[in-house]
């Protein structure tokens, strides 16, 4: 009975919860209905029916969620490091995270996308772009892990990506912030952005049968700021449409500079057209610099090359290459619909929704119905590509996902809003408020050619009262909406990590077949891997020290370490014996300046330590791993430089008194 | 109207938990599963047999030193760790006169159906009451489960 009580006291909560949000403005009561709970409610040991992939936006990282509950099921590091996972603080890690700049331990990750087949989600891989030094990584998810990071050069802000082909054969990446390319004297006046700015697009390819990722080529492009993409698909696919802004080539104060003009572009451009002129050799071939690593699970660490050269194409040289059309005010989204036939513009400032045609586009490029050209770029007509207008969808649209019963959904971030239209007729069919100011939204399976029109998550910006205040910052807020019926419905407010952009919505029956549970420790080619306590020793190479330790339930093998010296650079190389799921051991030294190492069962992870004075060290697991976790211990002694302690380790034995300290 | 919304998903709620109370206490999807094959072919648990696959093991009078030596590769690996190869308990207890306090076909299914046993078995549960730490899964083979068995006969003085 008891457990009956506590549904109860919880459904009564959340009615409570949702009850209290009927005094906030905006009719938010109205638009929760009293079935919400029951719609979001995932019981204790139950799954969710989808993973929910969620930019990290500020923090770097992917976030992983359940839907409909909502719950944190886990946070992938990718460009920032995370201490608590050792990420970018092992010294397996630490390769994943350098660039040309060097090791960098932080970026921006805005837009997630995960690896289709046939335009339909295949699960296999989630991709990430970072925004602010310029890369692209993959997430394997078996693992849940980044498998691999590429830099782009010739870049500067790099925005409208990853957006992929419908069989992942690209994933792309477009410069928001145009820059001199990478081998120009790019100690130029800024105010010279004109002539020696230019933005470049990256095609980059995916291995079908391991993803491995190559930039296969680039697109240099008139100096502008690209700022979404998305590809063609179905009738469309072999093209790409990239939305652009500041089309006025401003290079100081944009919010006022770059809205000059009532209408910038958004670029068609005919990949498969680019991968013939690669094929003939039409690509100059640019030297360049920039990094690409790839992280392995069968050595449990990662490489990083410095790759020195791109292949490039000057959209200017190839007539039939890209097309630019017009879009009104600044265009955000550039959307296209399940079946390839449209593509929705989104200009930020706008009061109306342009939504082009494909086969219109088409037709105006045979036509050659051009205005004039950008760059040495031809313009089409407005009217020559546009299937039509949405009127009055309400103000400031940024993004549009679609269902399966021929609905389109866009955020409307200035009038805070979702706004439901016909694709066909362009009619507004119903709205409903967001709390507060949609960025992105995303519908299950919304990029792919055949949604799931279950359940729509808008990202809002701004949180103000939406949880308990916890001061200045608050976390930001995801909305779920039920978009089965004919009406929206607002069913669950749950937070972020970060700042969220772009999301997947991905069926979990895809996924979570293919989860690996513990690495096999005979697969294990780590160099310093310890195959059993037996294979465990220190040994000392000069100055250096290599601890091969292995750890299980509940203790380190060695676990008395003597005879390190100051000057000494010690390497912990963990290997956890475990081989079952869920029992990652954890490693932390006194007063080391890096994180803990967090190893999963079967693999082999290093910590570099620096003993910084005379004494005795304690170390320990630091991830509970059974009754007598807190038994997993152990000591460090370290002895001045020059003295003759002996080398010394073992476990469960203590040595008689050899100690070079009594003597004095 | 509300009242009557949240009876109903009471209602499902309930509907919804009462087949699973038999599974929810398994830590592991291996222990459910296997532990429906025995109610169904197997009926009366078999405290000697235990919990597993291995029901009848041939084992030869004397000792075969091939499979006795991959058995201790096996156990330098997996085992060591835990099990001394005297009677003197480590995390778990020693190894010697294992193989008379047990049958083969105990021993290997505890080693390849652990959380199982762990959950189900009474002298696997007798000896977590001592050594209070759950024997981990090491995910060994059926001929590794095997190998062990004939190392612990040869730690046993069969030869």
């Amino acid at each position: 009975m008891k457990n009956y009580k506590h549904l109860a006291v919880a459904a009564l909560s959340f009615s409570l919860l949702f009850g209290f949000t009927a005094c906030k403005p905006k009719n938010a009561g109205s638009a929760v209905s009293s079935d919400a709970a029951a719609k979001v409610y995932v019981a204790p040991g139950k799954y969710d029916e989808f993973y929910n992939f969620v930019s990290g936006g500020f923090s770097g990282q992917m976030s992983t969620y359940g839907l409909p509950s909502g719950r944190l099921l886990r946070v992938i590091p990718v460009f920032s490091v995370d201490p608590e996972k050792g990420w970018g603080y092992s010294e397996e890690t630490k390769p994943m995270l350098n660039t040309s700049h060097g090791f960098v331990p932080w970026d921006d990750l805005h837009h997630v996308q995960v690896s289709k087949t046939n335009g339909e989600y295949d699960g296999r891989w989630a991709f990430g772009n970072a925004n602010n030094t310029p890369r692209v990584a993959r997430i394997d998810l078996t693992t849940f892990r980044t498998a691999e990071i590429i830099e782009l050069p010739n870049s500067g802000g790099n925005h409208s990506s990853p957006f992929i082909t419908e069989n992942t054969e690209y994933v792309v990446a477009g410069t928001r912030f145009s820059v001199p390319p990478d081998d120009a004297n790019g100690d130029v006046p800024i105010n010279t952005y004109k002539q020696n700015f230019k933005g470049t697009i990256s095609f980059i390819s995916v291995a079908k049968e391991n993803g491995a990722m190559d930039i296969a080529f680039q697109l240099q492009c008139p100096g502008v700021n690209f700022d979404l993409s998305r590809a063609g698909k179905g009738v469309s696919h072999g093209w790409f449409f990239f939305s652009m802004y500041n089309t006025e080539q401003a290079n100081t104060l944009l919010e006022v500079n770059a809205s000059q003009k009532d209408k910038d572009f958004i670029m068609a451009v005919n990949w498969k057209k680019a991968e013939e002129y690669i094929k003939a050799g039409k690509g100059r071939k640019q030297s360049v610099k920039y990094a690409h690593n790839v992280y392995s699970d069968i050595t449990h660490s990662a490489t990083s090359t410095i790759k020195t050269e791109v292949t490039v194409l000057d959209v200017k040289d190839f007539k039939d290459l890209c097309y630019f059309f017009p879009c009104p005010k600044s265009p955000h989204g550039c959307d296209v619909s399940p079946t390839g036939e449209y593509i929705v513009g989104s200009g930020k400032l706008a009061a109306l929704i342009p939504v082009f045609s494909f086969d219109k586009l088409q037709k105006a490029i045979a036509a050659k119905d051009y205005i004039g050209e950008f760059d040495g770029v031809p313009i089409l007509k407005y009217e020559s590509v546009l299937y039509g207008e949405v009127k009055k969808p309400g103000l400031g649209p940024l993004h549009t996902e679609f269902d399966n019963k021929g609905f389109a959904y866009t955020s409307m971030f200035v009038s805070s809003e979702i706004v439901k239209w016909n694709i066909k007729d362009l009619k507004v069919v119903d709205r409903v408020p967001t709390y507060y100011s949609v960025g992105h939204l995303t519908v299950a399976g919304g990029d792919t050619k055949t949604p799931n029109g279950k359940y729509l998550v808008a990202y809002n910006k701004i949180t103000k009262d939406r949880y308990l205040p916890t001061g200045p910052e608050l976390s930001q807020s995801a909305q779920l909406y039920d978009i089965s019926g004919e009406k929206m419905q607002l069913i669950l407010d749950f937070p972020t990590i970060g700042e969220p952009h772009y999301a997947q919505i991905v069926p979990a029956d895809l996924i979570k077949k293919n989860s690996v549970k513990f690495f096999k420790m005979e697969e294990n080619k780590n160099p310093y891997f310890s195959n059993g306590e037996a294979a465990t020793k220190v040994v000392r190479t000069g100055n250096r020290i290599d601890v091969y330790m292995t750890a299980i339930r509940s203790h380190l093998t060695p676990d008395n370490i003597e005879g390190i010296k100051m000057g000494d650079e010690v390497y912990f190389h963990v290997t956890n014996l475990e081989q079952d799921w869920d029992v990652p051991h954890g490693f932390a030294i006194k007063g080391a300046a890096t994180a803990e190492l967090l190893i999963m069962p079967g693999e082999t992870q290093t910590l570099k330590w620096n003993p910084d004075k005379v004494g005795i060290f304690p170390m320990y697991c630091t991830d509970f791993c059974s009754a007598l976790h807190q038994e997993m211990t152990g000591y460090i002694r370290v002895s001045p430089a020059g003295s003759n302690t002996p080398l010394l380790f073992s476990t469960g034995k203590n040595y008689a008194v050899s100690d070079t300290a009594k003597k004095k | 109207m509300k009242k009557i919304a949240i009876l109903l998903f009471m209602g499902a709620c309930i509907a919804a938990c009462g087949g699973n109370a038999e599974k929810s206490s398994g830590t592991s999807e291996s222990s459910s599963s296997e532990s429906g094959k025995t109610e169904n072919g197997n009926p009366s648990y078999d405290p000697e047999r235990g919990e597993g696959k291995f029901t009848e093991v041939a084992v030869g009078e004397k000792l075969d030193p091939i499979m006795a030596a991959a058995g201790e590769k096996v156990y330098g690996v997996k085992c060591v760790s835990c099990h001394k190869l005297t009677g003197e308990k480590l995390v778990g207890p020693g190894w010697l006169g294992v193989t008379d306090r047990h049958t083969a076909a105990w021993i290997m299914n505890f080693a390849t159906n652990t959380d199982a046993m762990l959950n189900k078995d009474p002298k696997a549960q007798a000896q977590l009451e001592i050594c209070l730490v759950r024997m981990p899964n090491q995910n060994i083979a059926d001929e590794d489960a095997r190998a062990l068995y004939e190392f612990m006969r040869r730690n046993d003085g069969i030869k």
